[in-house]
């Protein structure tokens, strides 16, 4: 890993702490933004941390650039010695794969994508080498995943997934993003899926979609009453499989404000981690099963 | 006090000067595209220059008042009535209950801002009433105005009284069009060749330019420093490992059309980034129509900071002469 810094015009400076996406790059990238937070630095705006960098927005009539460069590069030595350990939540978010609205929005747009002869779950299976689109799902299912950046529009949540490199998905982005996407697509893009938290364009290829609400401008919803933003960077998700008639049935308790997502609190620690991946995502597993 | 809108022009949203804080979770900072227009518009009815009005891109609203009032249209030169009677742009008028305010063909520039003594009095969204339709927050029931909305307005404060700012303080518009452009972020990824034909080319406004991003396109594609795309990237030479976007930012997309990000820009995504319009710079791309030819011009970070500083005391020298 090698950090890179640079301006992003006058107000902001961007710090990438690797090219590649890693979950060392991105628990860096965490402990160098929380150092930055905690200095409470004269000028500061915005800290917003992404995948494997992050980006700091500050007043350069209260803080002149290359003196915040300065300051930041100075919390990099902190970070460098910081805990990889989250104390943070797993959550159950249901999905329904090859669901009507996805596929429709799919077809609608087939002249953008890579392979306009089949679907979006057709082509990711086949470039990632399984036999069958139900194999893809099972994958994309079967391990538990990273909330690694919340953002692009309303609380949009990057996810990446907790297996070795040799085990990860990935797929191109649309050739030309689409003007529309259902919102709660479960989409796809790099190695990175993400639950589209309202209706859009979009470039990540389409999977299905989920009926739990995200994002709540109006925070009616009654797991978003404290914030319209569910997601938060460090949480951990399991994708659960479920029918149309599961669906139907989550759809309408969320309306009703009776679903509850299920969720359990867990720790998470990177060395752990990556000691033992099957072990650690077990431990995982048996929180969110125990509640 | 509230007016009607009778006809709602093309895109016309309540804005002010932002909800800053939560672009981390994807969410704007939003606001007037051209600050210091809304700003000024605020000044001139004696309102806080952050306070609501409205921003109309292209054609202006059409708007009835219930109650008397006091206006200001600042911005694009859009011709302005009063029951058909003409007034100046750049200054505060009065508007008695039942009248209606109109707005003649756009002749320069590209969006207007109305503010009303007291403010737009929608209830604010995280500390903003800043329209963000996207995300359905802010503004009226988080939308653009239609015809048949009627907006509240706060009572006009002690400072309002009619004003007239003198144009001769206001910036002149550069002629042809320039850009400065800070060079940073990913300007790495093009070849040499590319990054000088960057500047070299005349690019035009493409019709795709709103308050998320403006399209630029007519300048030849670029080519990039060959390289085996990192991993998580995607496979495309543009893709890089999602990450933040700055405000101003500007993103090209195959390489072939620079998009620059503004108040509603999207807060990330998987597109290389080759530097940032500057600051001082921001407020004139809100200004621009369809169409127009820009040239993108390289700067330094002393210029970038003391073109900020000019563009602050001019604003200093119009608050001082208002208020």
């Amino acid at each position: 890993m090698k950090t890179r810094y640079s301006y992003g015009g006058d107000e902001h400076i961007f710090v990438e702490m690797d090219e590649e996406m890693s979950l060392d790059a991105f628990f860096k990238s965490l402990a160098m933004s929380n150092a930055i937070k905690d200095a409470d630095i004269d000028g500061v705006r915005e800290i917003c941390p992404a995948n494997a960098s992050f980006q700091v927005r500050y007043d350069p009539d209260v803080i002149a650039p290359e003196d915040m460069l300065a300051k930041l590069k100075e919390m990099e030595e902190k970070a460098i010695n910081a805990e990889k350990r989250l104390q943070t939540r797993i959550i159950e978010v249901p999905v329904f794969y090859q669901d009507p609205w996805t596929h429709e929005c799919v077809m609608r747009f087939r002249e953008r994508h890579q392979d306009p002869s089949g679907t979006d779950l057709d082509y990711a299976a086949r470039i990632n080498g399984y036999d069958s689109v139900g194999a893809f799902i099972e994958a994309h299912h079967s391990a538990p995943w990273f909330v690694s950046m919340v953002g692009f529009v309303s609380g949009l949540p990057f996810l990446y997934q907790l297996v070795g490199r040799d085990k990860q998905i990935e797929v191109p982005k649309y050739l030309k993003p689409r003007t529309d996407t259902p919102k709660q697509t479960v989409g796809y893009g790099g190695c990175f899926s993400c639950v589209y938290s309202v209706r859009g364009a979009g470039g990540y290829q389409m999977f299905g979609i989920t009926p739990m609400t995200i994002f709540d401008a109006d925070q009616k919803v009654s797991y978003l009453k404290d914030f319209m933003v569910f997601f938060k960077p460090g949480d951990i998700v399991k994708w659960k499989p479920i029918d149309r008639a599961e669906y139907d049935r989550i759809l309408k308790a969320v309306e009703n404000g009776t679903y509850k997502p299920r969720i359990a609190e867990v720790t998470f620690d990177l060395e752990d981690f990556n000691a033992d991946m099957d072990g650690t995502n077990a431990k995982l597993m048996e929180a969110l099963n125990d509640v | 006090m509230t007016f009607e809108v009778v006809k709602p022009g093309l895109l016309t949203t309540i804005q002010d000067l932002g909800r800053p804080g939560y672009f981390h979770l994807g969410i704007p900072e939003g606001g007037a595209m051209d600050r210091a227009a809304m700003r000024i518009a605020n000044m001139l009815v004696g309102n806080p220059e952050d306070a609501a009005g409205l921003e109309a891109v292209f054609i202006g609203p059409e708007l009835t008042f219930q109650h008397d009032t006091l206006v200001a249209v600042a911005g694009a030169e859009m011709p302005v009535f009063v029951d058909g009677e003409e007034r100046a742009c750049w200054s505060s008028f009065p508007v008695k209950a039942g009248q209606t305010l109109k707005f003649g063909y756009l002749k320069t520039g590209a969006r207007i801002y109305i503010a009303f003594a007291g403010g737009i009095d929608t209830p604010p969204a995280l500390g903003s009433r800043a329209t963000y339709p996207i995300g359905a927050l802010g503004g009226f029931e988080g939308r653009a105005l239609a015809a048949g909305d009627v907006v509240p307005v706060g009572k006009p404060g002690a400072k309002a009284r009619e004003r007239t700012l003198d144009r001769a303080m206001l910036a002149e518009l550069p002629k042809p069009v320039e850009l400065r452009v800070l060079p940073g972020l990913y300007w790495h990824r093009l070849t040499e060749k590319s990054q000088e034909q960057f500047f070299d080319d005349e690019w035009k406004v493409a019709p795709e330019a709103d308050r998320m991003g403006y399209r630029f396109r007519g300048g030849r594609p670029m080519e990039f420093v060959e390289r085996d795309q990192p991993f998580g990237a995607g496979s495309d030479p543009s893709n890089i490992v999602d990450g933040c976007y700055s405000y101003g930012s500007i993103q090209i997309p195959g390489g072939t059309e620079p998009i620059v990000l503004h108040r509603d820009a999207v807060s990330g995504g998987g597109y290389f980034t080759v530097g940032a319009i500057i600051s001082a710079d921001m407020d004139l791309i809100g200004q621009l129509q369809p169409n127009t030819a820009v040239h993108f011009r390289r700067v330094d970070m002393d210029t970038a900071l003391s073109a900020r500083a000019e563009r602050r005391d001019r604003l200093e020298k119009i608050r001082s002469a208002l208020t």
